[in-house]
């Protein structure tokens, strides 16, 4: 066995390169500069693109010009990037532009605070967009999941054509661990699809039995339009109502139909437990602890952990949650995510313990969690 | 060569607007450089400008406000074979002003051609950032209060190697887009122009005006002598392709039993400046050369070198969740300020913690047993404590081997570096009180 000490941030600049990304830029921010760091190592040397943008504005427009000419591309950033980012974000999901975000989250709101961590950003992640509709969000516990979801972020976005997002946390991102890559299970690397040859290219045409339009790079000998404004199947702009009506269907659709496949998790279902713990990112680690203490004390709960977060997988939360009377969602803020399991759960009882002071929570809070409450 | 224009997508600016003149020039221009539609991308901003890109037969990308130069340059830096002509009103200038210097400093090969025209057209006639302030627009009193920018002398002043300023209405317009299309580096034209459907409803301008105005202004026709140098993508793949590739993830292989059998947390309580963290990552190195996981958790405050700095490490043979530290095995406290920030931690050590208090640091009572090292009487720079106190642990077989340090600090310091360290681990003495090995 041999281990390498790698730190989040590195894993999903490893992890991105590995899935052939060859375009990064960035603004410098706390705790999400190491991205940018790994990335200027990575990239130049195999004939890939690094910048340091002016701001994270211009940082993910290159990523989006990049991404249109071919390019897999990837920026990353923490809170206060991710609110800069908005705009383009909205263009990426409306023109379907391939790229990963990665967000290393800080305590907010605003500036907060650069050196702690906090799972403030799950609601802005989905809702930051102008025209609310759906986003990808992975979450990944330890350095294993940045590498590894880091790579499905990069399939999901190519394949489907739309941002992925990373989110991350400055106690996932900058901690480091211990991780044997070789033991790892490789995602097979997934590539956009170019039309068949022979017919006519219209950017944004939805060939039967498809969600996805076909990619062309700017810069092919057929032409392409990429346009921010609604758009027909040609990529100018249209007015007419059935066609915006389908198109942004559409978009929904194809987010909200690929759910099942695409949710990512780990479920640790005890046959006696009439709790389950359900959490993402770090405090899954915290929980996992718990949940393996009660089961050595024969006082079991089950542990549901959540590595896709949006769109929310309603199916599986309902499967998993099936045979226990009470959730506990654990958060690091004061209440986002056990919204949707809210949502998803109305006939059972659902409790929630969130703290969102730096600190990460800890077993013996969830311990606690679960006798009183 | 033939047009490139997009004849079922006619222009439909309105009567009298400049802009009709300059898409004719441009496509003059592409066919006088006998360029192929696949040959060009135009990017459009938003506004009237933002319409270009539809009437042309070339590749197209339209975007949101201000941006048009950041997708130009992801698209050229990806695609550098592609002239790249960026098309964007004075509102664009104003509001993408960042990206507008950048693309000055950065000097990629990009045209970019400012359709300047007072106003907001699109919007209904408010100001933008070259309005005169004796205009009436649409802004109300606003446009009295500022002073309009001359774009042409920012970007001379921000290193844009090539700028020209002239009335949309030259004869030679073509000739002009081309000289700049085909400057290799980033070339800005602020065109002049007139917008009927608003600025000149109430303001009279004219191309005489236009001509006389520009006639006072220091003429500002193509290269800036002082500006001219290499252009970024080619300057960026040169350097880049010296760089060495990056090294894959170094693996530690599992070659060493650890002294204890069991979990190991240990908390290093320093401030910056001391390696705390250098540190860490070293201990856990020497984890790994024990097989076991190991994990680092850093806190420090934004400040560089001052302020607390605090690693908390855990090595194990078992699967590591939770990453914080409850009763650590061993404190090395090294900086009053990471003491401070960590005092309640003291009240949780029981018999079996183990503490090393540099002499000088005021550590809480506590029931862990205490191991003072004069560092500083033995020599040791404050900045090297934190690496000093390993030396201390492994001596006496705490959580790691004298062995599992040495094969850390091999892999984790090379050459210079690792002689001195080594040499400083050699010289550390544990103190009284305890056998050293």
């Amino acid at each position: 066995m041999a281990s390498s000490l790698l730190e989040g941030n590195e894993a999903i600049a490893l992890g991105a390169f590995h899935s052939g990304c060859r375009f990064f830029a960035g603004y410098p921010i706390t705790p999400a500069t190491t991205i940018f760091n790994a990335m200027l190592r990575l990239l130049p040397p195999v004939g890939g693109v690094c910048l340091q943008g002016e701001d994270e504005i211009a940082s993910i427009g290159y990523c989006l010009g990049a991404s249109m000419a071919g390019l897999k591309v990837m920026t990353a950033t923490s809170g206060p990037g991710m609110s800069l980012y908005s705009e383009h974000i909205s263009f990426a999901i409306g023109s379907e532009i391939p790229i990963v975000i990665v967000d290393v989250q800080r305590l907010g709101p605003s500036t907060g605070s650069a050196t702690r961590g906090a799972d403030g950003d799950i609601q802005f992640l989905r809702w930051g967009n102008s025209g609310g509709l759906p986003v990808i969000v992975l979450a990944p516990v330890d350095v294993k999941d940045c590498y590894l979801l880091t790579i499905q972020a990069f399939n999901l976005a190519e394949e489907l054509r739309c941002p992925v997002f990373i989110a991350s946390h400055k106690e996932i991102g900058m901690t480091k661990e211990g991780l044997d890559m070789d033991a790892l299970e490789m995602p097979k690397i997934k590539e956009r699809e170019a039309p068949p040859a022979g017919k006519p290219f219209f950017p944004f045409e939805i060939p039967n039995g498809r969600e996805v339009p076909y990619f062309l790079p700017i810069g092919d000998k057929i032409l392409v339009r990429q346009t921010s404004s609604t758009h027909g199947p040609d990529g100018y702009i249209t007015t007419d109502p059935i066609q915006i009506a389908e198109s942004r269907a559409r978009l929904k659709r194809k987010l909200d139909s690929a759910v099942d496949r695409i949710s990512f998790y780990e479920a640790h279902i005890e046959d006696d437990a009439d709790t389950l713990l359900l959490t993402y990112g770090v405090t899954a680690r915290a929980a996992k602890d718990v949940f393996e203490e009660r089961k050595a004390d024969g006082k079991p709960v089950s542990l549901l952990v959540l590595k896709t977060l949006w769109p929310v997988p309603e199916n599986l939360i309902r499967e998993q949650t099936k045979d226990v009377k009470r959730v506990v969602v654990l958060e690091m803020n004061l209440g986002q995510y056990v919204r949707e399991v809210k949502r998803v759960l109305p006939d059972k009882k659902v409790d929630f313990l969130g703290q969102m002071d730096g600190r990460l929570i800890n077993p013996q809070q969830i311990h606690e969690v679960i006798i009183h409450v | 060569m033939s047009s490139l224009l997009n004849e079922s997508r006619p222009p439909v600016f309105c009567p009298g607007c400049s802009h009709e003149r300059i898409t004719q020039a441009l496509d003059r221009c592409f066919q006088n450089m006998g360029l192929q539609g696949d040959q060009v991308v135009i990017v459009s901003d938003i506004g009237c400008s933002g319409l270009f890109d539809t009437y042309f037969h070339t590749h197209a990308f339209h975007g949101l406000h201000g941006r048009a130069l950041t997708y130009a340059t992801g698209l050229k830096l990806a695609q550098p074979e592609l002239k790249v002509v960026v098309t964007m009103g004075d509102g664009g200038l104003g509001i993408g002003g960042a990206h507008l210097l950048s693309a000055c400093r950065r000097n990629l090969d990009l045209t970019l051609l400012i359709l300047n025209n007072f106003n907001f057209g699109m919007t209904g006639g408010q100001f933008s950032a070259t309005t005169p302030p004796e205009a009436l627009v649409a802004s109300g009193f606003l446009n009295q209060l500022e002073s309009p920018m001359d774009v042409c002398q920012v970007a001379c002043s921000a290193g844009a190697p090539y700028v020209t300023r002239c009335s949309s209405y030259r004869k030679d317009l073509p000739e002009v887009l081309e000289a700049a299309i085909r400057f290799e580096g980033f070339s800005l034209i602020d065109m002049w122009g007139l917008c009927p459907g608003r600025y000149t409803k109430k303001n009279k301008l004219t191309p005489k005006i236009i001509e006389e105005a520009l006639g006072d202004l220091p003429t500002l026709e193509g290269p800036v002598k002082e500006n001219l140098r290499e252009e970024y993508g080619r300057h960026y793949r040169e350097l880049a392709s010296r760089e060495k590739p990056a090294p894959p993830p170094l693996k530690v292989e599992a070659r060493f039993r650890p002294p204890e059998p069991s979990r190991q947390e240990v908390l290093i309580l320093g401030r910056a400046g001391q390696k705390v963290i250098t540190a860490g990552e070293t201990l856990c190195l020497a984890g790994l050369s024990a097989g076991l996981g190991v994990t680092q958790k850093n806190e420090y405050d934004i400040t560089v070198l001052r302020g607390p700095s605090i690693s908390e490490l855990i090595l194990s043979p078992e699967r590591i969740g939770y990453t914080g530290i409850n009763r650590a095995n061993v404190v090395v406290a090294i900086g009053q300020e990471g003491v401070d920030r960590r005092r309640a931690l003291f009240d949780h050590l029981d018999g079996g913690s183990f503490v090393i208090r540099a002499q000088g640091v005021d550590i809480p009572p506590s029931k862990g047993r205490v191991q003072t090292v004069d560092f500083k009487g033995q020599g040791v720079k404050i900045q090297d404590w934190a690496l000093a106190s390993l030396s201390v642990m492994a001596k006496l077989d705490k959580v790691i081997t004298l062995e599992m340090l040495q094969s850390a600090l091999k892999i984790r310091f090379k050459g210079k570096d690792l002689v001195s360290t080594v040499d400083l681990m050699g010289r550390v003495q544990v103190g009284d009180g305890f056998q050293s090995r």
